[in-house]
């Protein structure tokens, strides 16, 4: 067990008293940036990436970590207090977890949201301590082919799963490449698509990217919503929380189903969203109170809440294995350890032992930490939330433009938040994903290296990615997901005259 | 929008939005197109050129826009729903507007002072609270970014004038 001696060492890094305080620190943070609209987990932590410049990578890796759990706890307050999710992946539980709160229920709904997430987490947690080392070892014999295929994966996965126009997906996607290929290329040394601006031969920071389109759009969004928030109060005591916990064993079936959904969505690009969706719709069907979903059923709340927690853990999972994010707050972290001057991918189990296991000790402890955090603060965390919008939004303007700046001292970049800001409210409008356009910003430069040397290696002849059985399964079944909506959309199709016919 | 004509008048709609965008995302891909070509599309004897990879990328940007485009027109007389109607669009602007004049506050003068004011000020005008309640969260936001970054974690910020005057 192998595995094991590892993941006691690591424990013994996370184990600091530094280390634990920033834990603490970082669900808090976390927990707030969950709350606050035009604050997520993704521009969160690239917001507060230039304050841990000044750790060792560890610490930091463990704070920044921790703010992405506490932010997916924090979603889970704001949806079932005031009916806002406060993260897109907490949308499925407003369904049951609002009526709980009208219900007076709220305490319950918040204890069985926040378990459930913590029991995600650990299984995603527990499946990655034994799978990571395993992928790693296996990628370590990648090529340049290989790689390229699980880009393209990654990417074809996003049309596959995904729910909205595809072509609109695709656009989005190839912008996110278009603006990774700003500046200068780094094999041929020649400007590529700066049209004379000195300002664009450093290219797009994608951190500054997800400033602007989660967080300044996300403000645009809001306002225009008009947002007056009025939410039921929560009483958590240690009773309600006992009472909710001898309850919850009784839907185990549900939970597996949900972590199961939820892993997978995580480590495939599907992200937690889709997942918490999913998760929910599949509850609904196999629960025997099925049809009472959507009145305040705690197991509508457990279903989504596992399954997000879930995949948003296991996303780091591809992250830290193949240096390829699974999420956007994934990608951001992926930012955080190239500026550390650390390489994610399968090297990193390698070269930086102390760095991963303390990573993967600390997704234990912050989790448990997160579960004491949320459930004792929660009167604290709502307070937040009844600040009133006028003195939220223009402080979260203040913050996102520092947040800019630092990432690399340029002015040009709090200007580019507002131009990214705008861009991101109308592409939200018109339902063009952002996600896979922030993914294809920070994989870009890489996923190009991987495809030009491909194509050296073979001299041109794209048969190269069916080469051998690995990449070529890994390509196949990305262009099967690349297809994807088009048999779903023939297959409607061929079914919709049928009924007209009778 | 079944109620009423003046509101759609009023308004944008969601497939005029669409087909602008997606307009917008076609020009691009063609600059980006040309870019390319100008750098070399091709092979060289060192393998791929420059604008090898960008080229296909952009063509990709070019079909997917040109391909909204045209789904956008074929809905543009039947899709009535509604991207921003003129309040909701005045709404906007009222955060957007100043946050345009704060961040070239920040440029001019520096960050600290423009956010101190950027925040009063749209307390009290938009928020309706009084001057004594805007000026201190105003004022409390900036001192505290001031000594977070400044005094403690070392990182410096834009600063004008006004920090020349304290010492920074």
């Amino acid at each position: 067990m192998e595995e094991l001696n590892a993941l006691f060492h690591g424990f013994s890094i996370a184990l600091t008293p530094f280390n634990l305080g920033l834990m603490f620190v970082g669900i808090i943070l976390g927990v707030i940036i969950g709350v606050l609209p035009g604050l997520g987990g993704a521009n969160g932590v690239a917001i507060l990436l230039p304050l841990t410049f000044t750790m060792p990578p560890t610490s930091a890796i463990i704070m920044l970590s921790c703010i992405y759990w506490g932010a997916l706890f924090g979603g889970a307050i704001t949806s079932i207090l005031f009916n806002i999710p406060g993260e897109p992946w907490s949308v499925a539980t407003t369904f049951d977890g609002y009526p709980m709160a009208q219900q007076g229920r709220a305490g319950e709904a918040l204890t069985g949201a926040f378990t459930s997430s913590f029991v995600g987490a650990l299984v995603a947690v527990l499946i990655f301590t034994f799978l990571a080392p395993l992928i790693a070892n296996f990628a370590l014999q990648f090529g340049p082919p290989e790689f390229f295929s699980v880009y393209l994966l990654t990417f074809c996965s996003f049309v596959g799963t995904g729910k909205g126009n595809p072509f609109k997906i695709i656009a989005s996607m190839m912008l996110g490449f278009a603006m990774a290929a700003v500046g200068i290329d780094i094999v041929t040394g020649q400007l590529r698509l700066t049209f004379g601006f000195t300002e664009l031969l450093s290219g797009f920071n994608f951190l500054v990217a997800v400033i602007g389109l989660f967080g300044i759009g996300e403000i645009l969004l809001s306002m225009e919503e008009g947002l007056s928030f009025s939410g039921h109060g929560a009483k958590i005591n240690p009773r309600i929380v006992l009472e909710t916990w001898a309850r919850l064993p009784r839907y185990w079936a549900t939970s597996i189903r949900s972590c199961i959904i939820g892993c997978w969505m995580g480590i495939i690009p599907g992200g937690a969203t889709p997942a918490s969706f999913m998760s929910y719709g599949v509850a609904r069907q196999m629960s025997r109170e099925g049809n009472k979903f959507g009145t305040g059923q705690l197991e509508g709340v457990v279903a989504p809440e596992t399954a997000a927690h879930a995949a948003g853990t296991s996303a780091l999972l591809p992250m830290i294995t193949l240096g390829i994010p699974g999420s956007p707050t994934a990608a951001v972290l992926l930012g955080g350890l190239m500026i550390w001057g650390l390489q994610p991918g399968p090297l990193l189990f390698v070269e930086q032992k102390d760095f991963v296991w303390g990573l993967i000790a600390s997704m234990y402890l912050g989790n448990i930490a997160g579960l004491i955090v949320v459930l004792t603060m929660v009167p604290f965390f709502a307070a937040i939330l009844r600040v009133p919008f006028s003195i939220i939004a223009p402080v979260i303007v203040v913050i996102c433009a520092i947040g800019a700046y630092t990432v690399k001292n340029n002015m040009l970049d709090v200007w580019m938040i507002v131009v990214f800001g705008i861009v991101g409210y109308a592409f939200k409008k018109l339902d063009y994903p952002l996600a896979p356009m922030v993914l294809a910003l920070v994989l870009g430069d890489a996923a190009e290296s991987s495809f030009r040397q491909a194509m050296l290696i073979s001299q041109g002849n794209l048969t190269v990615f069916w080469s051998n059985w690995l990449v070529g399964s890994l390509t196949t079944l990305a262009l099967a997901l690349l297809f994807w909506p088009l048999v779903t959309a023939l297959r409607d199709r061929l079914r919709a005259p049928a009924p007209a016919a009778r | 929008m079944e109620n009423n004509d003046e509101s759609a008048h009023r308004a944008v709609r969601m497939v005029t939005m669409d087909v602008i965008v997606a307009a917008l995302i076609f020009a691009l891909g063609a600059l980006v197109v040309y870019e390319s070509n100008r750098l070399g599309s091709g092979w060289d004897e060192n393998g791929p050129q420059a604008g090898y990879f960008p080229f296909y990328i952009s063509l990709l940007i070019c079909i997917s826009g040109a391909v909204v485009f045209v789904q956008g027109l074929l809905k543009l007389k039947s899709d009535m729903k509604v991207f921003v109607t003129l309040g909701q669009f005045r709404q906007v602007l009222v955060i957007l507007l100043p946050s345009a004049a704060y961040v070239l506050g920040v440029q001019l003068v520096g960050i600290y002072v423009p956010s101190a004011v950027f925040i009063g000020l749209f307390m009290k005008i938009v928020g309706k609270y009084s001057g004594l309640r805007s000026a201190a969260v105003g004022l409390s936001v900036s001192v505290i970014a001031f000594l977070l970054f400044e005094v403690w974690f070392k990182i410096p910020l834009p600063k004008g004038p006004f920090e020349k005057l304290i010492g920074y």
